[in-house]
């Protein structure tokens, strides 16, 4: 099963755990099923319209999904989606 | 320009590398380098680019010295506690190597000054701790075509990069807009492991030095993230975006704008005297411990962690996590009369957002939390 690595800030919305392994063939699917087990991810990763919001990118390997499919890349049971928002801490 | 003889012997284990040698050692001498912030990330980066012998480092800093700072701000020390951090900085930076010229920018950056600040340097290092400057900062890099050596740090992770490198992206290409105010929390909210900004300001530094010898292969269209719990670097690719509106194609931002309001955080309101009016359903420190002394009825619900509540509590209060709240409210009755507190009394206030959702109606919120019992009523107890 595909991988999501959930970044530091999002863990206490995911019971604490920093990787989850999600069903799911496209990113929209993973995702979708990620947030309805943790719903209180949802409202951190999607506006109001369902949109992903712009502080927050998602990675399958090293790509960006902005630069392959969005939502519709598809992802391998041995690929790893990676959720990394803006963090902002220098001091 | 030449190195004089004690400059040789000091630079010697540069020297004898042919990545660096004399005309690197040169190079490194005549770059100037900005350093935003001289906090986490702008300590190792100050101290070792010193050491390095860059030539001339400003600092852009306005803070003073704090005890919680010297956990991971390593450029200070406890006698340097209530002092300017740029004079701290400069006594370490000039004790390590005379030979360096430090340039002090007291000051915050702004949209007025920044350009101004930036245009004399050839490279910045962005060690700030919030997201107007951090757009500030990158937007005037972008605008001066100068490249800005990103990091940024969170409890036990961190990012780099490079940005606004020729052909490279930035950060609105990685990051369009900042998150709302409140919903990504700050090293001062959520604590930050004292060694990461080490790591991750020594990684910005040699992205510095490379970037002035033109050695290596620079940080640029990568972003590197490092867990330092599990122990791993990562990397991911980054491009720069063509819609991208300040290094984009079609460009929307060609000067620098109100970053305040671009990170949704309204103008600052008029200061507050010490002890000063009490907004409706707020109570102070003093208050409080009058409502105690009288002997009053009701229950007082710290939101904090189970690892703050460790440190200190106030007396009598009883512990329910901001996050646990959805779950445990029915703990509580809903008719008691409550205060509530926190550390500095914002997660109260959303505690008390969320009860009266939850039809709680005699909530009180404990202005400055249990900072301000500390203060003002028992000193006994510890601050964080």
């Amino acid at each position: 099963m595909p991988k999501v690595m959930i970044p530091t800030p999002l863990r206490q919305y995911t019971d604490k755990k920093d990787s989850v392994e999600v069903a799911g063939a496209t990113v929209g699917e993973i995702l979708g099923t990620l947030t309805t087990t943790y719903p209180d991810l949802k409202k951190n990763l999607y506006n109001d319209e369902g949109k992903l919001r712009s502080f927050v990118n998602v990675y399958v390997n090293d790509e960006d999904i902005r630069y392959l499919s969005k939502d519709k890349t598809e992802v391998g049971a041995g690929d790893t989606v990676t959720i990394v928002p803006s963090i902002a801490g220098g001091r | 320009m030449q190195l004089s003889k004690e400059e040789i012997q000091r630079y010697s284990r540069h020297l004898i590398m042919p990545e660096v040698g004399m005309d690197g050692q040169l190079k490194l001498k005549q770059a100037k380098v900005l350093l935003v912030g001289t906090g986490g990330l702008g300590s190792p980066m100050a101290l070792y680019l010193a050491a390095a012998g860059i030539g001339t480092i400003g600092l852009v800093d306005f803070d003073v010295v704090d005890f919680s700072n010297l956990q991971r701000q390593v450029i200070h020390g406890t006698k340097d506690v209530g002092k300017p951090k740029i004079d701290s900085a400069i006594e370490s930076m000039l004790d390590i190597n005379p030979f360096i010229n430090v340039v002090r920018h007291e000051t915050a950056l702004t949209s007025e000054n920044a350009l101004e600040i930036i245009k004399d340097y050839d490279l910045v290092a962005d060690g700030t701790d919030n997201f107007p400057t951090r757009y500030l900062v990158n937007d005037a890099c972008v605008l001066l075509k100068k490249p800005n050596v990103y990091g940024s740090i969170f409890r036990f992770e961190g990012q780099a990069t490079v940005f606004a490198y020729p052909g490279g992206p930035c950060y609105r290409c990685l990051y369009p807009e900042p998150p709302p105010p409140g919903l990504v929390p700050s090293c001062a909210e959520g604590g930050v492991l004292g060694i990461l900004p080490g790591v991750v300001g020594l990684i910005q530094a040699t992205e510095v030095v490379k970037l002035i010898l033109g050695a290596g292969e620079p940080l640029v269209g990568r972003l590197m993230l490092y867990d330092a719990l599990g122990m791993k670097f990562r990397e991911l690719k980054l491009r720069r975006s063509p819609e991208c509106p300040v290094c984009g194609d079609h460009p929307t931002v060609t000067k620098l704008i109100d970053y305040e309001q671009f990170c949704g955080i309204p103008a600052a309101p008029p200061p507050q005297p010490v002890g000063g009016a009490l907004a409706m359903g707020e109570i102070d420190a003093k208050g409080l411990k009058a409502k105690m002394d009288a002997g009053e009825k009701f229950v007082l619900l710290d939101v904090r962690e189970p690892h703050e509540f460790q440190i200190g509590r106030i007396p009598g209060s009883i512990l329910i996590p901001l996050g646990e709240l959805p779950k445990r409210h029915a703990e509580l009755d809903p008719e008691a009369d409550m205060v509530v507190h926190c550390k500095m009394g914002g997660r109260s206030a959303k505690a008390i957002d969320f009860l009266k959702t939850a039809g709680f109606s005699k909530l009180t919120n404990m202005k400055g939390g249990i900072t301000a019992w500390s203060d003002q009523v028992d000193p006994s107890v510890p601050k964080y």
